[in-house]
Formats: C-alpha cells, sequence, structure tokens
C-alpha cells in the first residue's frame, strides 16, 4: 500500500474552500472535515490523512516535516517566512494585504500602524522610506484607528464590507492574496511523485476555474 | 536586559548530556573513518577567523556571522563553516602539497540569528573536501562518499537530489539574453522555492509562448537518468549544454560505484548561485523534515586565497542527524561496577584494568565503608540496579 500523504488543512475561513478544491481535483474528502472533533483524519480513499490547524500556523507545520503538503494564505506565507516549497496558487480565498485609515485624514509625522502582520507591515514601509512605529493586535484591527490607538492599519481586505461599516477606507493595496499549496522540503524530493501527482491534479482544477 | 539566571544559556546553544555525546562521538568517528578509508585525512582549524579573509569568502550571510573584535580592534568571526577555513590552510601551509587534496573534519560551526526551524547558533558538521580536481569523477566520488557517510552514521532511508547551476544560468542567458536583473529575480525565486511567484513572475515577463512553457516546464526536471535527456531538449545554450553533459557523466561514475538508486536529478534544486559554480546536492532522510547533508562544487573559493583550484565538497549535519540514528540504549551490558574494601584494593584494581581493556567495556570502581552492606538490587531483565545506576556486571571485593 502506498504510503499516506499529510496535509495540514486551515480551519475556519479558508477551510470550505480548500475541501472544494480537494474535492474538485477528484479527492473524495468528506465536508465535515472541520466538525469532526478528530485531530488527525485518515481518508484512504483519497490516499491522505489531514490534520486541521490554525490558518498561521500550517506552514510551521510544514516546515518542520510533521506533514507533507499544507494549504496555507499568502498573507501567512509573507508574515511567517517558512522555508517550504510553495508549489501552486489555488486561487481560492482571495483577498488583498491593504493600508487602512481613515478619509481624509493628514498623515501624522511619525505614524502608527495596527497590524497582525508586523513583519509585513514593516517591510512594507520600509521599503517605501516611510518611518511608522507598528503596533501588535491580534484582532479587532479596525478598532485601532477608530479610537485613536494608530493612524493606519495594514490588513486583509476581502469585501470590504467591515470597512465601509466602520467609515474606514483603503488606501493603498499592498498584494493580492490566494492560497497556496505548499510542500516540505525534504517531502517534496522523497515523496516526489504522490506530491506531484496531487499538484497536477489540482492544477488542472484551477485551470478549468480560470 | 536582566541578568540571565544562573542555568540560562545564550540562544541557540545547547549542552549535550552524555547519552547524546555517545551517540554524536559514534556517528563522527564512523563517518570519520568512512572518510579516511578513501583517502581523506582530517584537519582542524580555528574557531576564530578574520572576517576580511575567511568571514568574507565563506557563504554565510554577512548578518549571519557571529563577530568580534581582537586586542587591536580587528573584526573576527566565529566560523561559520569549514570550506572557508580549508580553502585558507590548502593556499597557505599545505600550497607545496599536489592536488588533488583530500581532507575532511568534524567540527562546531556558528551561525548567528537562527533560533527556529531546527537551526541552531552552534552546531557540528562532519564534511570532507576535494580539492583540485574539476572533472565529473571527483564530483561523483564525492557524492559516492556522502552515500557512504549517511550509511555510516546510521541514517537509514535517504534520497540526495542532485543539480547544476550551470543549467540554470544558461537556460536563462539562451531565454533571457541581456535581460540579467529579471534572470536574477527568477532565480531569486527558485532559490526561496517559491514556485508560484517564479510562474506569475515569467507571465509578467510577456515572453513568447513558447519560451514561456519552456522555463515553466523546468519545475518538472525531477527524476532519474532521463532527465538529463529532457532537459537537453531544452535549451541548446553552451554553458546550459555543458552542465547537463557534466551531470550525465557524473551519473554515469555513480552507476559504477553503485549507488544511483539513492541519487535523483533535479534540475530546480540550487544553491546559492554567488558561491557554487557547477553539480550541486542536498540530502534528504525520511525520517526528517530538514536536509542531512549538503554540498556541491565551488570552483572561485580557491582563487580568493590566491591559489585558484577547482573544488567540491560536503557537509554533513551531524546534528540532525542524531536526531534519527536509532538511539540505541546506551548498553548497560558493558558498564560495570566494582566495588571493594581498603583491604582488598590492589585486587579490585588489577580486576578493573584487565577488564577495561576489553573494547567497549567500561569500568567503574568504589570504595566501600567499613561496614557498608554492598548488595545490587536485580532487575528483572538480569542486570543490577547500584546506587540508582544500572550496570549489566557488578563485583564485589569485600
Amino acid at each position: 500500500m502506498q504510503e499516506l500523504l499529510r496535509v495540514a488543512m486551515p480551519k475556519g475561513r479558508i477551510n470550505q474552500s480548500a475541501i472544494r478544491v480537494l474535492q474538485d481535483a477528484g479527492y473524495p474528502i468528506p465536508d465535515d472535515l472541520e466538525s469532526t472533533r478528530k485531530l488527525i483524519i485518515t481518508v484512504p480513499e483519497a490516499g491522505m490523512e489531514f490534520i486541521l490547524v490554525k490558518p498561521v500556523d500550517v506552514a510551521t507545520y510544514v516546515e518542520y516535516g510533521v506533514v507533507d503538503l499544507g494549504i496555507a494564505g499568502k498573507d501567512v506565507l509573507m508574515e511567517e517566512n517558512r522555508d517550504v516549497y510553495e508549489l501552486l496558487d489555488l486561487k481560492i480565498a482571495k483577498c488583498r494585504m491593504s493600508v487602512i485609515g481613515l478619509p481624509g485624514r493628514e498623515p501624522a509625522i511619525n505614524p502608527k500602524v495596527a497590524t497582525k502582520y508586523p513583519v509585513v507591515a514593516s517591510q512594507y514601509f520600509r521599503e517605501r522610506g516611510q518611518q511608522v512605529d507598528i503596533i501588535k493586535l491580534n484582532g479587532s484591527i479596525e478598532l485601532a484607528p477608530l479610537i485613536g490607538l494608530a493612524d493606519w492599519i495594514v490588513d486583509m481586505v476581502e469585501t470590504g464590507q467591515t470597512l465601509r461599516e466602520n467609515g474606514l477606507v483603503e488606501l493603498e493595496q499592498i498584494f493580492g492574496i490566494t492560497s497556496r499549496l505548499i510542500a516540505n522540503r525534504v517531502s517534496y524530493r522523497m515523496k516526489n511523485e504522490a506530491i506531484q501527482q496531487v499538484c497536477d491534479r489540482l492544477q488542472a482544477v484551477v485551470a478549468r476555474s480560470e | 536586559m536582566s541578568k540571565p539566571k544562573v542555568f540560562e544559556k545564550p540562544t541557540g546553544v545547547k549542552d549535550y548530556l552524555p547519552e547524546a555525546v555517545s551517540l554524536l562521538r559514534g556517528i563522527e568517528f564512523r563517518v570519520l573513518d568512512c572518510m579516511s578509508r578513501w583517502g581523506y585525512r582530517q584537519i582542524i582549524t580555528p574557531t576564530i577567523e578574520f572576517y576580511d579573509t575567511v568571514g568574507v569568502a565563506s557563504s554565510t550571510k554577512e548578518r549571519k556571522l557571529f563577530k568580534l573584535l581582537d586586542q587591536n580592534g580587528r573584526t573576527l568571526v566565529l566560523r561559520s563553516d569549514m570550506t572557508a577555513p580549508i580553502a585558507r590552510v590548502v593556499a597557505s601551509l599545505l600550497k607545496e602539497e599536489p592536488y588533488p587534496l583530500r581532507l575532511c573534519y568534524h567540527s562546531n560551526v556558528f551561525r548567528a540569528f537562527e533560533q527556529e526551524g531546527g537551526r541552531e547558533s552552534e552546531f557540528f558538521q562532519t564534511g570532507l573536501e576535494l580539492v583540485g580536481d574539476g572533472s565529473p569523477e571527483a564530483d561523483a566520488e564525492v557524492i559516492a562518499l556522502a552515500v557512504a557517510s549517511l550509511q555510516a552514521a546510521g541514517v537509514k532511508t535517504f534520497k540526495l537530489a542532485l543539480g547544476h547551476v550551470g543549467f540554470l544560468n544558461g537556460l536563462f542567458r539562451e531565454n533571457l539574453p541581456g535581460r540579467e536583473d529579471e534572470q536574477q529575480l527568477l532565480k531569486e525565486f527558485l532559490l526561496k522555492r517559491d514556485h508560484v511567484g517564479y510562474k506569475q513572475g515569467l507571465r509578467s515577463l510577456e515572453l513568447d509562448d513558447k519560451v514561456r512553457a519552456g522555463l515553466e516546464g523546468i519545475l518538472r526536471l525531477r527524476g532519474g537518468e532521463e532527465i538529463c535527456r529532457q532537459a537537453h531538449a531544452a535549451t541548446s545554450d553552451t554553458v546550459a549544454q555543458e552542465a547537463l553533459a557534466h551531470l550525465c557523466e557524473v551519473w554515469e561514475v555513480l552507476k559504477a560505484y553503485g549507488v544511483s538508486e539513492h541519487v535523483l536529478i533535479d534540475l530546480t534544486m540550487i544553491g546559492d548561485f554567488s558561491y557554487y559554480t557547477g553539480m550541486t546536492f542536498e540530502g534528504y532522510s525520511a525520517d526528517l523534515g530538514f536536509p542531512v547533508v549538503s554540498g556541491g562544487r565551488y570552483d572561485n573559493l580557491l582563487a580568493q586565497f590566491e591559489r585558484p583550484a577547482p573544488a567540491t565538497g560536503f557537509s554533513l549535519k551531524t546534528n540532525r542527524i542524531l536526531e534519527i540514528v536509532s538511539k540505541e540504549a546506551e548498553r548497560a551490558g558493558r558498564r560495570t561496577m566494582i566495588v571493594y574494601t581498603g583491604s582488598r584494593r590492589a585486587e579490585a584494581f588489577a580486576k578493573a584494568a584487565e577488564l577495561r581493556a576489553e573494547a567497549g567495556r567500561s569500568v567503574e570502581t568504589k570504595r566501600l565503608a567499613d561496614g557498608e552492606p554492598a548488595v545490587p538490587e536485580r532487575t528483572p531483565d538480569g542486570m543490577y540496579l547500584y546506587d540508582g545506576r544500572l550496570y549489566g556486571e557488578w563485583l564485589s571485593f569485600d
């Protein structure tokens, strides 16, 4: 019997679209992966074994090689900078990383920027020669400019609904985000054929949907 | 910064306790023994070197070097690998020795700011350099010896991926003539293992469809011998063709060594372009998420020490291998305790000396206080438990 590929799937927002893309590629994966209480879910028909983890942790599991493959957002890959193969753009969970603020404000001399992505944010402003103070927050980022904690925020924008509801505007887009298929450095070589096959089947799905 | 607690250590460094050391020494001994059987002689170089010589020549990025100042204010580095120091020695103390030179080492090396992802600030490398031979035979010798070294270390299932920097250099030069920045950009993507970025980069260059498909296709150039032939069809550039011819030749030699089953060809596998000049390889074990060996050809390094010569080599990541070699229980069976009273001391020591002459045996002695009972506990598997430690044998001279 062929060895199972171990795959880290993100919980939450990306979960359903990640499952769908695998199903579309012909892997018989149950819809309710996330709602089972099991931590490790084996799907022998698909030749895979899944673990469900927080999206920000997917690349970590892959880098250490406890799983062979993972599905992770580009936002996490940019922020975490893990040493993994980024094999395929799955073109799912599309959104963008943007600088957001209140409309019509004069920028402060030393603007404060609140974000869940301090690495991405500081690199962006550094490369533009702008000097800012980065404030790391873990949630409710939109609150920061409203309450005066920060002048701007750097965050992921999907539809912009939350921003509009809070009177915020997107000032600049930093980069587009989609989910990617990533692979461990060793698995990529030791399980070359199995991984290439998954990659090809997923690529066909992506190409069809374009 | 607050004062460290007494048991604290700087970030990224480790103590190795006796069990780990015995494993580590075992690996070190077996690997160096294996290398010496191929004619490689061991060398030791200083832990500190000048930044301006070895520091600059090494493939380690400047910000990852540990730096310090000597009494005269000159910048020193803790060695970050053994290749640059060996190049210095080859070009100076060994400059009268004829090529090829075969040298090996086991050494601790230092890298700053590496904390996560299995990376440490101080770690062990066991490796070798073959200096003064630019032939495919030399490259294959080094790869075959990497296979032998992994086997000697006790790594069970492993694969080596073999690539060549000349192939990509030639291919990009041919398809993107004169567009140096764009070539560099594409190589950066491959170096970062970002295939998505590489493909997007290609699309943004507005290339002819056929050229683009060709350059995208190289991501599939992984496999066995057939890859060399497939790649031949992808390019007519002379540098790339030469690289492929060299790889094919290396493969032929590896077949003769009988180790080609351990080797994959992967033309997207690239090391640092500014350092490696020819074939590069990396080795992986199924039991570990990180490479266990890496190496390649670096024909420009020796010139920096004013004795230009082709050179090739590899280093095993010995501490990573430590994690995966079977943790044979410390052989308590060979551990012996001899207890004695003052009056029979000489007899006990004579027995200890006799037993110590046996290979692999360790003997401890203990003087019993007057009237101290000396009865060890027997464990179910026939061992002796004495003073909280296990012994395979327990003798008493009282």
